[in-house]
Formats: structure tokens, sequence, C-alpha cells
């Protein structure tokens, strides 16, 4: 690989940087509780979770980061956040 | 050519006008200068096609040019002090993202107390962010600095930012007589400015994107090596400059009269004028006393100051800066110039002028007296003795 000037990268830099790698805590989206309000999908910095169908929600752990804002938000405390072991 | 009698900074924004920049951006409250006033003029009056984006501060003032660089457009800017400081943020992005920004740097004090008189803490404050840094001795380097500037900046091999630097006041607030360079000449000596990367909707790029510890440490090594290689780009620029326009005011260095000087007084900016005036006084005298000019700071160009002063025995170097708890800061570097050679000369620090105390000529003559006494730490010179309780 040869780093180019300034480390300009082609566009999309974002989708190569797989941030899921710095998670500590992991969220598990239970979708039990859940009243499909979409706060999770709405607050989550990384947009890296999606709504499957209505009242049921999913996270992309490639990129999710593991803040816990999703959890935090979660109008119903439908999501859980548990400590990732590696 | 022409000789005009001119304000400084007007001189400085006549030079840039030519260099065609395509955006200038600057926050045009104090501290400024007129070198922006007299721009926003040019291009109000139509007699210059720039952009000219007001901003609300200096941190959006650098990024605006910041961004309007990575478009392919040949930017400008300028500020001073505080205004300085507010942009240093931005100023290490500039430089990690390899954007040929030209600014000046009006030298002038920092805050606290308040104070905007002349002095270099706001530059040196930055010599670390990557920009090639140029101090300038009279306001015809100065003028003349900015159209170099550019051609060292946009060089394929270096793209980094250069910034010009001069002595508030000093320089930017006197008239003197310059000799104005024309459009027809600029452009003779300043081809257009073509990246080899941009910001374009047709070809997509990320520019400033997140690097982990995988690269980043590169990037910084780049910077580096590319500075290392600046340091002949900066010289054969300052030797084109002279074959075109006829006018040296010296590459990496200057020096005058070190050739056969047993001491040498090593200085950067406008106070090389009034210790030229020193040496030739001393020199009729029969004293063997020369000055070296430090004009490219950062890159430091260590060789060549060996080589101009592995002969001397003594040197005295007076800046208008302190690393606080630290003491001189160009002082030191030019003892690490020495480290490890053969002969080393005794070499002492003088720190003085600061926030726009007058550097005289008994200030100058002072310097010397104490050069002659015994090697030392850096002093400071020229302090008032009845407000540090010394009597």
């Amino acid at each position: 690989m040869r780093l180019d000037l300034g480390a300009i990268a082609k566009a999309g830099t974002s989708k190569a940087n797989q941030t899921g790698s710095w998670r500590n805590y992991k969220p598990i989206f239970h979708q039990v509780k859940c009243i499909g309000c979409g706060l999770c999908k709405i607050y989550c910095p990384e947009g890296c979770v999606t709504m499957i169908e209505k009242k049921k929600y999913t996270v992309d752990y490639t990129y999710c980061k593991g803040c816990g804002i999703c959890a935090e938000e979660c109008s119903s405390s439908d999501i859980e956040m548990i400590v990732e072991e590696k | 050519m022409s000789t005009t009698f001119i304000e400084g900074s007007v001189a400085v924004a006549k030079t840039v006008s030519v260099c065609r920049p395509h955006v200038i951006s600057a926050y045009p409250i104090t501290p400024q200068t007129h070198i922006i006033e007299h721009l926003s003029e040019l291009v109000a009056n139509g007699e210059i096609k720039s952009e000219y984006v007001n901003v609300e501060s200096e941190h959006s003032a650098a990024s605006v040019v910041l961004g309007a660089s990575a478009t392919g457009a040949r930017t400008y800017t300028a500020t001073t002090s505080q205004g300085f400081l507010l942009m240093i943020e931005v100023l290490f992005n500039i430089a990690g993202m390899r954007l040929p920004v030209v600014m000046t740097c009006v030298n002038r004090a920092v805050s606290a107390p308040i104070n905007i008189w002349n002095d270099q803490q706001d530059s040196m404050t930055a010599r670390d962010s990557g920009w090639i840094q140029l101090y300038a001795e009279d306001n015809q380097e100065a003028s003349d600095m900015h159209l170099q500037a550019f051609k060292i900046a946009e060089n394929k091999d270096i793209m980094l930012p250069v910034m010009v630097c001069m002595d508030g006041f000093v320089l930017t607030h006197s008239f003197d007589p310059v000799e104005l360079i024309s459009q027809e000449q600029a452009d003779k000596f300043l081809p257009p400015f073509k990246p080899e990367y941009y910001l374009t909707p047709k070809n997509p790029l990320s520019m400033g994107t997140m690097v982990g510890p995988e690269a980043y440490m590169e990037t910084r090594y780049f910077i580096e090596k590319t500075m290392r290689a600046s340091l002949q780009v900066i010289s054969d620029v300052a030797t084109d400059f002279h074959n075109q326009f006829g006018r040296f005011q010296g590459g990496l260095i200057d020096t005058y009269k070190v050739e056969d000087a047993t001491l040498v007084l090593v200085a950067m900016g406008s106070i090389i004028g009034t210790i030229k005036d020193i040496v030739d006084d001393l020199r009729a005298k029969g004293q063997k006393v020369g000055v070296l000019k430090v004009r490219s700071y950062r890159p430091f160009p260590k060789d060549e100051i060996y080589k101009a002063l592995n002969h001397v025995k003594e040197i005295a170097v007076v800046e208008k800066a302190v690393s606080l708890g630290y003491g001189g800061i160009l002082v030191n570097e030019i003892k690490s110039v020495f480290y490890g050679k053969p002969k080393t000369p005794k070499i002492n620090g003088f720190i003085l002028g600061l926030g726009g105390r007058d550097v005289t000529v008994d200030t100058i003559h002072q310097v010397i007296k104490e050069t002659a006494k015994a090697a030392s730490e850096e002093k400071f010179v020229g302090l008032n003795e009845a407000l540090i309780g010394g009597k």
C-alpha cells in the first residue's frame, strides 16, 4: 500500500475504517419491549442502527463503537449494554 | 522597475495581489494589519479578481483557506498575535493535509497582559506545526518573500504551507522605499497553481481523514522528510528570484561580514538592520564583528549555519521570543548546531525586545559587552530594573 500525500484517500474511507473493533461494551437489541420510536437510529453517532421492520431495530457491529447512546436514549429500556470479551 | 515610498503592509498586499490568489480570507478586526485592509480594497475596487471572504474569527479564516486550497485554489491569509494563536489548530491541519497556503504572520506579542506590540512570540509558538517559516529583515524582503513563498509552497515535491513572518509595526507600519513587483514579472516567476490532488465532484477524494496508529507516524515522517527537501527548494527559489529581479536577501541564511569575524551576532527579522549598522561602526574601530540572519527558521538550516560560523570564536544570539521554563529558543537551536563538532564557539543568548520594548543601538552594545564576559546562561537584556525590584 502506498500512502498518498497527506494521507489523501479515495472517498468512502469511513466504510473502510471498521470502528467496531474499538468496542468494549456491546448493545443488545432485545426487540421485546420496542415501541418503534426510532430514537436509537436517530441518535446513533455512527449511523449503524437500522430498522428491519416496525418495532424491530438492529445494529451493525462492524461499525458500532459501543458508545451506549442507543441504550441511554431507548424509550422502553429494550437495549442492554453488555461487556464484550474478546 | 520603479521604487515606491510605501507602507510595509501595503507593499505586501500589492505583492500578494500580483500572485493572483483565488481566495483570500481574514478576520478584519484587531489584531490585524493594513495588509488585509488593502487587499480587501483591491478586491472591492475590482482591481484583482480574488474571492474575499470575511469571517467571524481567525479560526474560520484559516478554515476557509484550508477548504479553498483543498479545491485547488491559490489561497492567502494574514494575521498576528492573538489571532494567530486562534488559528493554530487549523494551521496544523493545513500542514497535515499538505495544502500550500501562504500566510503572513505579522509578529506581535501575545496576552496576557494585553500587548500587541512587536516581538516574535506568536509565530515561534507554531514552529512545530509543519509550516515553513521565513523571517523578513525589511519591507523589500517581506514584499519579495511572498512571491517566493507561493513558489516554494506549490512546488510539487514540497506541498507545504509557507508562513512569511515580518515584525509588526517596525516593518508593517513603517514607510520604506520598495521596488514593487509588476503583474507581468510575477506571472513570469510564478506558474499557475496546478495541484496533483484537489477536491472535485468528478473525482471524489477524502482529505484529512482519520488515520490510526498504523499510518499516522508515516505522515509525520513524510512532512519531516519534505521539510529537509525544502531546504534546497527555498535556496533555489531565492536564486531564481535573484536571477529575475537582481535582488538577493539570502536563501536559508544571509551573512554580513561574517567571513573573517571573531564575534557573530545571530538574529531573525528587522533587528538585523540595526545590528548591521553597529557592525559597520565596530568594523570602523577595527573590531571583527559580523551578523548572521536566519531567514528560514523552519526548516532549520543546521548545515548552512555550521558552515558559516564554524570559524567563529564567539556567537551572540539575540531573539524576541522566550520559551518560558527553558529560556531562549533560537540560541538553543544554534547551540545544537555545534553538538558533536570538533570546535564549539562560546555561545551566549539574549532575550530582548519583548512586547515592543525598543531594541536600540545601546541594547546591542550591551549584548556585545556581555558576550565578552564568560559564557553564561541566556539573559534578558534591557529590563527596567526599577520594575523588577532591582533597586
